[in-house]
């Protein structure tokens, strides 16, 4: 298919079209029940505290915020690089990000101690606050979006595809560089304060984000019955297992710069000892079954070219960044401030010990509904407008 | 039982006169002419709320704290009125005009006596709602 | 230089609650609650850990009962503005006590992370919580260094009139602020440590050299807790 003879159609809103979002929407509204509830409450309900401030409710937003930027992967590499094959597939890549992020932003609102105050957040700014940038990356990056999907969808503006796709992709390793600078910035805790912080969540974006393309764009050609080649769905594959490897890299070195320092130690053995819950998560979890495993079913000769080992594979990418989140965010608030280095520290406060956090059902909800109103976005797109192409099979090769 | 016979008095009130029904404050005469106060009451508290919270001036006669010394008194059994009772001054009105204030779930709805102890600053007292300061 | 002027000022009577002449020569700066702060003063507090008892916390309790701190039975999550913290160190087991709360710094990372500025430093030194604009992100309690902040957890009903406070918001010590403001000159915490007679707890401004806290610091000196950060607290340490 050459991209001028690209079609575009709307999904058919069938009995099934309507049942999912009718699914979708009742994970919302239960998720908003639950919201309502812990809003009257107050957070004592859930598992967060005074040690673990950010929960579940985090490891979902940041998870689905990062994805959001890596969804766009696809957009930028066919916009940007000239890359024809993905050239169909931009307008799913742009909604996607879009949905992603709406529902990501979503969950961080519901979860605000004083979510009545968002209109505070909105005019009240501190510039120095790596989060008041973050409001604007995410709110903006919104905006680029909807001005990226405008020019692909207006032939009359095709010539500016490029620039839109340049400044998606600008803004969005600006906006992954933020999330990460989120946790890089904050000096005095034993896990963060480090400067690649940010890089790791910009590959972790490319990674999460293109594995949750992969699902839903299968599931989207599925659902519509069109059938997706081989050859787009074995590129992206392997595109995959290129980001699953640079997210190992980026991993290794910051634990073998952390294993250097011994200051860091006891922060490294929490995490690598296999002892505590976060490192068994992080062995089994990130690192096995989140990577490894993934990069073996991309690789070995037997699954490389099987479509359920590459979907199996795309599944536990996902599953592994949430798990990736989880070390990284819970792990690293659980691990006590050292304030003073070499000391024994106690206290009524948990000052000196491993802090506890057990979610609760509370959370996980805030959690489903931000990715319910992410894919709400997602199938309300493909249901409205014309965003995926008609024909998602290989090209015959050329007669 | 009280809150029956708050909400009691608050629907006669409203029925006679379809006004609020208003609390008997303690002072003879508020800080401001009644009109002013009624319209523009939040603007004065919302300045010295940031004149308090960045300044700390803390005794002009503006402040919430002021208001409630005065405005929020005990019933014939010594009782204060909370802000989640229609007896409430603030809340009576608010109810009325149908505008919703979080003030309350920070701040105490009561004066310092409501306390029991005696205050243990006093120099925040009644003598200082009175004094007089031009309106910036 | 502003603050001789300042002084000066008080020595004219400009003042009302201005100067309180402790001996000749020696001038405690008071507030007036009708005037705004100045920067001519930093408060700040001065911990002996020598005078400091491991089994006391009059302080704490102090804290507690000035802002009304309640124990709602949940450790996790019920506010502590300030703690007694035990450090031992494991080369020789010398083992001290201390009181553990907001340092006040010169250069706060909650302030400096916060989205709305609702975390702010006053200018006489004192970090604070607009709760008119914070909006419970939390991310100040990410920040801090010494896990000096609570979040409120739940409703509150029993707030007291000097110390607003309510669920949904972050919070952390005033040093006492309302006392400061109205020229009490102390805070909770070194008034009960006073009672006590351990004297552990000091408040005064940093910025008199005359002030009994200055004069103490500049004979004994003092350390700041985690001071690779550079932070400059306001909150000093002897015989850590």
């Amino acid at each position: 298919m050459s991209i001028a003879s690209v079609r575009y159609a709307t999904l058919d809103a069938g009995r099934s079209y309507w049942g999912l979002l009718a699914v979708l929407a009742g994970m919302t509204l239960v998720g908003l029940a639950g919201f309502l509830h812990l809003e009257h409450e107050g957070h004592w309900i859930t598992g967060m505290n005074n040690q673990v401030v950010w929960g579940i409710p985090h490891v979902f937003a940041v998870f689905l915020i990062v994805a959001a930027s890596g969804a766009l992967n696809v957009a930028s590499i066919a916009s940007v690089f000239g890359q024809v094959t993905y050239k169909p597939l931009a307008r799913l890549s742009g909604l996607l990000a879009a949905g992603l992020l709406i529902g990501g932003l979503a969950i961080l609102v519901l979860d605000l101690g004083r979510p009545d105050r968002l209109i505070v957040a909105m005019t009240y700014y501190n510039f120095k606050s790596i989060f008041a940038w973050n409001i604007f990356l995410y709110t903006g990056l919104l905006a680029v979006i909807a001005l990226y999907m405008f020019v692909l969808f207006q032939p009359a503006f095709a010539r500016w595809t490029r620039a839109a796709g340049i400044l998606a992709l600008l803004w969005r390793l600006v906006l992954t560089t933020g999330t990460g600078a989120i946790f890089g910035f904050l000096v005095a805790r034993q896990g963060y304060d480090a400067a690649i912080m940010a890089p790791l969540f910009i590959i972790m974006s490319f990674s999460f984000g293109t594995a949750v393309f992969m699902l839903v764009l299968t599931a989207a050609g599925r659902g519509s019955g069109r059938v997706l080649g081989d050859a787009l769905l074995f590129r992206l594959k392997n595109l995959l297992a290129i980001f699953v490897s640079a997210v190992l890299y980026f991993v290794l070195a910051y634990h073998i710069t952390n294993l250097y320092a011994t200051e860091h130690h006891g922060y490294e053995a929490f995490i690598l000892n296999f002892e505590s819950l976060y490192s068994k998560l992080f062995w089994i979890g990130q690192v096995g079954f989140g990577s490894l495993v993934p990069l073996a079913l991309f690789y070995a000769p037997r699954t490389r070219t099987c479509r359920i080992s590459t979907h199996v594979g795309a599944g536990l990418v996902i599953l592994g960044g949430l798990i990736q989140m989880y070390v990284i965010i819970i792990g690293g608030q659980a691990y006590p401030l050292v304030l003073f280095p070499g000391m024994e520290e106690s206290s009524s406060f948990y000052d000196g010990v491993i802090a506890s956090y057990v979610p609760s059902i509370w959370e996980f909800l805030l959690g489903f509904t931000g990715v319910a109103i992410g894919l709400i976005v997602v199938v309300a797109g493909l249901g409205a407008l014309g965003i995926l192409p008609e024909d998602l099979s290989d090209p015959k090769p050329a007669s | 039982m009280l809150s029956v016979v708050a909400l009691t008095a608050f629907s006669n009130a409203s029925a006679e006169g379809l006004e609020p029904f208003v609390p008997k404050a303690k002072g003879e005469q508020c800080v401001e002419p009644t009109q002013v106060m009624r319209e523009r009451h939040w603007e004065f508290i919302l300045h010295q709320r940031d004149e308090t919270m960045y300044k700390g001036i803390r005794t002009t006669r503006h402040s919430l704290k002021n208001c409630l010394e005065c405005h929020v008194q005990p019933d014939e059994e010594g009782r204060f009125p909370r802000s989640s009772e229609t007896t409430h001054f603030c809340t009576s009105c608010h109810v009325f005009a149908g505008i919703r204030v979080d003030c309350f779930e920070c701040h105490a709805d009561r004066p310092h006596e409501a306390y029991g102890a005696i205050p243990r600053h006093s120099r925040l007292s009644l003598n200082d709602l009175f004094r007089r300061r031009p309106i910036q | 230089m502003s603050l001789d002027l300042t002084r000066r000022e008080f020595l004219q009577g400009a003042g009302a609650a201005g100067a309180l002449t402790l001996a000749p020569g020696v001038f405690l700066y008071a507030k007036d609650p009708e005037v705004p702060v100045t920067d001519a003063v930093r408060w700040g507090l001065l911990v002996d850990t020598r005078l400091c008892q491991e089994d006391c916390d009059a302080c704490v309790e102090a804290c507690n009962e000035e802002h009304n701190l309640e124990d709602l039975g949940r450790p996790e999550t019920d506010a502590q503005w300030i703690r007694k913290l035990t450090v031992r160190d494991p080369l020789g087991g010398r083992t001290i006590s201390l009181p553990m709360m907001c340092q006040h710094c010169e250069n706060p990372p909650c302030v400096d992370v916060c989205p709305t500025g609702a975390s702010f430093r006053r200018i006489d030194g004192i970090v604070l919580v607009d709760k008119h604009t914070c909006i419970g992100c939390r991310y100040c309690m990410m920040a801090c260094p010494y896990k000096a902040r609570s979040f409120i957890h739940e409703n509150l009903t029993e707030q007291l009139p000097h110390a607003p406070r309510g669920k949904g918001c972050v919070e952390s010590c005033t040093m006492c602020v309302h006392k400061v403001d109205a020229g009490e000159n102390t805070t909770a915490c070194a008034e009960a440590c006073h009672k006590d007679g351990h004297q552990a707890i000091l408040f005064g401004d940093l910025n008199d050299p005359d002030s009994e806290i200055s004069k103490r610091i500049r004979e004994f000196g003092a350390t700041q807790i985690r001071a690779d950060l550079g932070l400059n607290t306001g909150v000093r340490y002897q015989n850590l």
